[in-house]
């Protein structure tokens, strides 16, 4: 007999999204085209339902005998995800109408896809797990490809795809090691399972798959190019909800089935940290397309996190989920600023139009230098506290190494960012930007606000939120 | 503590003025009309005074409430921030003078500029008013992790004053400037979180007293050193400076040689000499052997430019070795004379580029080749500028001289060569100094060019000659400044041999 109440404070923002993406299709289905501009107000309230949702039932709980089990480390990266996953879906609106392509297909695969965040969130099971990486992928490979007729889009959502379903390959095959030699696919049983070689190629085969996921080196060739090629909006999505989801599912196989033998996966975790901070940091330097720009900077910063991923549970979850946070709402902020790159009805790309925007539009200027300042980590923004979080983290871990690769990337990070701000105020004024949809300047002006400048002053609030919350992961 | 919060509002007072500035331009958009763009220019400079003039006389009010015979840090303000780290601001004899200084060159840069900068005003206010935050926020602060996000977060107004109302060369020197700098910090952030992991505290006072290993101590202090010894600067991590100085335009000098540099040598004093003792005296001799170079080879470098900013620029960098050699003296008088130095440079090298920034609003050259002669024309220009060499110079009766002086006797205790090599270069500063004023005051007029300069106006003369009177009030009765800084140096150097 199913237990409902347990089943529901665990998975209740799962079942909204699930029956939210359902009832959709079926308002897709009755209304047809009627429905493609008021979906986009569906999908908003779906998925700031969920957020809602998950603060609700935020102490999580059981179901489903152990296959699905949340916690408030979880709960949270569940909220910050919908929350900006509702955020990118708002602001898209606008793009694709003027690309006439404003389907409430891309709501529904948005649900769906934010649906997948929150089972792999929940999975206290590989083969849960295996479930929601799936929904998640398969969702957003269609959506990578949304402007169909476009044959960069579409050579986007081919080549996630093929990359995808091979790192998703990789993750169920050592996904079934770890079975066949730990005789158990629940988080908990792996952690008290003995350790055998094929247990840690498992692990390995694993972790390469998620690596994949969050676009960690050496498995990050498909960023940059996912990042251009996709329609915009799509790409501000990647860029923040299911970067925040993936980041987090990554802690906590890493912390709670693997928890046992962070000795063994330290290094190799720190490997991908560390490469992962110089390819994207190097990489950026010579983009010219704002969009590869920020694909090559989230690998970067994928990279910070894994350091606080790699420092282990006690040191490193409550500095991950502070870094993720101020990460994906800055990230938000500035995929923003790129949809507000509008010309003469096409959207410009290359990071030289922006020239002089200190001129012709001087809030949007600010705040997105307060953007890249803070995704930098430079005081006095709020995005200096998540950079010496995971600093911190790395250097209490002993990961000294490891350390001063992030300072080096650091530096060499600020290369691109400095360029980007000196085109803004020092370049002579381009065309003016044609006018910008009010949800945009909102997201990009409220996005460096909260990054910038509030999470300065109260970041004592975010921690403690992170903290406590990285203290519902069992340990 | 309780009352009312002087010193935070001294801090916070520009950066709340920047806002409403910018709040104001924002809603009076496009209600100017090209003709009237001067007016608004005017009135943002206008504002931006003000709001820096009222940030002086506040800092003025809480000098008047500082008490220059207590021990320790006074007007302490403290309050919960990030955990561990706090919001805890305080001064004492050390940081007293170089906050008054701030607050007293900021409404002279704004003035300095009313007719040399034309294009994008109400930036340009803002952004200064911005810095001076960030500025006193460095001297204010008690907690070293906020003393690094206020040191660090100067750079990035810093940066836009020079890539935007620059010279030609603008954008390297921008850059330069930001990337030099910003590695020297970085490295003392890694020094920064060793200590807060150590000690589970980042405020100042606890560090003071905390008792790092040799061993240790010897790692932070080269790590803070790294990103003191870019800022001071000092030999041979200063070449950013004369691309920056030159690039920069004149009011950008003037707070680049009268308050930036200076954040070095107050870091120094306030943290390297009292946090790691053991291994300060350990580099001492080094620091020496940099100090002489700096004085000794910038000062024939300074002998060659041809560009006057550059000249003064190099020459700043000789200067600032004194503080280096004071500093390291580790004697009471050394010290004294280093705070000294420190305010009197500040006075003086502002000075400096104010005057070079005269000539160069009229000519639109800084090459000292095509001057000469401005006595002919400039009667009281050639006045303050022979003032001014001569300060610079060291020459009693001027500020300049009493800073050396003390450096030097300081220097002489620990180390004989060391002020031998000093005072070798307080001979080259003459020659360097003079042969300028020479070139480019004294002979004919050469150059048709300058055959209708005009003289200084009152706006100029408003700016230069408060300085002036500075220079020479501290050169007769220095007892005024070390009276503030006597506490503040016996400090420091107690908590060196008692740390």
């Amino acid at each position: 007999m199913l237990d409902y109440t347990a089943m529901i404070l665990a998975i209740g923002p799962e079942l909204w999204l699930a029956a939210a993406g359902l009832v959709g299709v079926l308002l897709g289905a009755v209304l047809k085209d009627r429905f493609n501009s008021l979906s986009f107000k569906y999908g908003a309230l779906a998925l700031f339902g969920a957020a809602a949702l998950t603060l609700i039932f935020y102490q999580g709980g059981e179901a489903f005998g152990g296959l699905v089990r949340t916690n408030t480390f979880v709960n949270f990266a569940k909220f910050v995800s919908f929350t900006v996953g509702g955020f990118a879906l708002i602001m898209s609106e606008g793009f694709l109408k003027r690309h006439e392509t404003i389907r409430y297909e891309y709501v529904l695969l948005t649900i769906f896809a934010s649906l997948g965040m929150g089972i792999i969130l929940s999975a206290s099971d590989l083969m849960t797990l295996y479930m929601g990486v799936e929904t998640l992928s398969l969702s957003s490979y269609v959506l990578a490809a949304f402007h169909r007729d476009s044959a960069r889009s579409s050579e986007a959502g081919l080549k996630y795809f093929v990359l995808g379903a091979l790192a998703s390959g990789m993750l169920l095959y050592g996904a079934s090691l770890v079975y066949g030699f730990a005789g158990t696919t629940s988080y908990a049983g792996i952690f008290t399972a003995e350790t055998s070689i094929g247990l840690l190629f498992g692990m390995v085969m694993m972790i390469v798959g998620l690596a994949f996921k969050v676009s960690a080196a050496p498995m990050h060739v498909w960023t940059p190019d996912v990042y251009e090629g996709a329609p915009t909006p799509v790409g501000a999505f990647f860029a923040t909800a299911p970067k925040m989801a993936s980041m987090v599912v990554f802690a906590n196989v890493m912390f709670t089935a693997f928890g046992g033998i962070l000795d063994q996966w330290q290094m190799i975790i720190s490997i991908i940290a560390g490469m992962s901070m110089l390819i994207g940091s190097f990489g950026a330097l010579t983009q010219t397309n704002i969009k590869r720009l920020l694909g090559y900077s989230s690998i970067a910063n994928m990279g910070y996190a894994l350091v606080a991923v790699a420092a282990g549970r006690e040191t490193g979850a409550g500095a991950l989920l502070i870094f993720m946070t101020l990460y994906v709402i800055s990230s938000l902020g500035l995929f923003a600023g790129v949809l507000a790159m509008r010309r003469r009805g096409g959207m410009v790309e290359s990071i030289d139009e922006l020239g002089g925007l200190m001129s012709t539009r001087p809030w949007l200027a600010i705040a997105l230098s307060i953007l890249i300042f803070s995704i930098a980590g430079l005081p006095p923004f709020g995005g200096f506290f998540g950079k010496w979080e995971v600093f911190n983290a790395g250097v209490q871990a002993g990961l000294m190494p490891l350390a001063i690769i992030l300072v080096i990337a650091s530096v060499v990070s600020l290369g691109y960012y400095l360029r980007m701000v000196k085109i803004m105020w020092f370049d002579e004024p381009k065309e003016r930007f044609e006018p910008i949809d009010g949800s945009v300047t909102l997201t990009v002006l409220a996005s460096a606000f909260v990054a910038g400048i509030v999470f300065l002053i109260f970041i004592n609030t975010l921690a403690d939120w992170a903290n406590t919350a990285a203290l519902g992961l069992p340990s | 503590m309780g009352g009312f919060p002087i010193l935070s509002a001294v801090v916070f007072l520009p950066l709340l003025g920047a806002l409403i500035i910018m709040g104001v331009r924002t809603a009076t958009a496009g209600s100017f009309s090209k003709e009237e763009a001067g007016k608004e220019n005017r009135a943002a400079l206008l504002a931006g005074m003000i709001i820096s003039g009222a940030t002086f006389l506040a800092s003025v009010a809480a000098f008047l409430t500082f008490d220059a015979n207590a021990a320790g840090y006074q007007l302490v303000e403290q309050y919960a921030w990030y955990g561990a780290v706090t919001y805890k601001v305080g001064v004492d004899g050390l940081s007293m003078p170089l906050i008054l200084l701030t607050t007293f060159l900021t409404p002279i840069c704004l003035l300095a500029s009313w007719n040399s900068i034309n294009t994008r005003v109400t930036e340009y206010v803002v952004a200064f008013l911005v810095l001076e935050t960030f500025m006193l926020g460095v001297f204010a602060a008690l907690d070293i992790v906020l003393f690094y996000i206020f040191f660090e977060a100067g750079l990035i107004p810093m940066f836009l004053i020079i890539g935007i109302w620059g010279g030609k060369e603008k954008i390297y020197a921008a850059f330069k400037f930001f990337l030099y700098t910003l590695l020297g910090s970085l490295l003392m952030l890694v020094a920064v979180v060793y200590m807060f992991q150590a000690a589970g505290s980042s405020d100042i006072e606890v560090l003071e007293k905390y008792a790092f290993s040799p061993h240790v101590q010897t790692w932070l202090w080269l790590a803070f050193a790294a990103s003191f010894a870019v800022k001071l600067p000092m030999w041979p991590v200063h070449t950013w400076l004369p691309d920056a100085h030159v690039q920069a335009p004149t009011a950008g000098s003037v707070i680049l040689a009268g308050v930036l540099l200076k954040m070095g040598g107050y870091g120094f004093l306030r943290f390297s000499l009292p946090m790691f003792p053991d291994a300060s005296h350990l580099f001492q001799p080094a620091m020496f052997v940099l100090a002489v170079i700096a004085i000794v080879y910038t000062s024939l470098v300074a002998w060659r430019q041809t560009d006057m900013k550059k000249l003064i620029a190099y020459s700043s960098v000789a200067h600032m070795g004194f503080v280096t050699l004071g500093i390291f003296s580790f004697t009471e008088v050394g010290v004294q004379g280093a705070i000294f130095q420190m305010l009197s440079h500040g006075l003086i090298a502002s000075a400096l580029f104010l005057i070079v920034g005269v000539v160069y609003d009229r000519m639109h050259t800084r090459e000292i080749a095509a001057y000469g002669g401005l006595v002919n024309r400039m009667p009281v220009y050639a006045t303050l500028f022979m003032l001014f060499t001569m300060a610079n110079v060291g020459l009693p009766g001027t500020s300049g001289f009493i800073g050396e002086i003390l450096t030097m006797v300081g220097g002489f205790q620990a180390s004989t060569w060391a002020a031998a090599g000093a005072a070798l270069g307080v001979i080259f500063s003459a020659v360097y100094m003079l042969t300028l004023y020479r070139r480019t005051v004294f002979g004919e007029i050469t150059n048709p060019k300058l055959e209708g300069i005009r003289d200084m106006n009152m706006i100029e003369l408003v700016c230069i000659v408060p300085l002036a009177l500075l220079t020479l009030l501290f050169g007769v009765a220095p007892n005024l400044i070390f009276h503030i800084t006597e506490g503040a140096a016996n400090r420091i150097l107690s908590l060196m041999v008692g740390g």
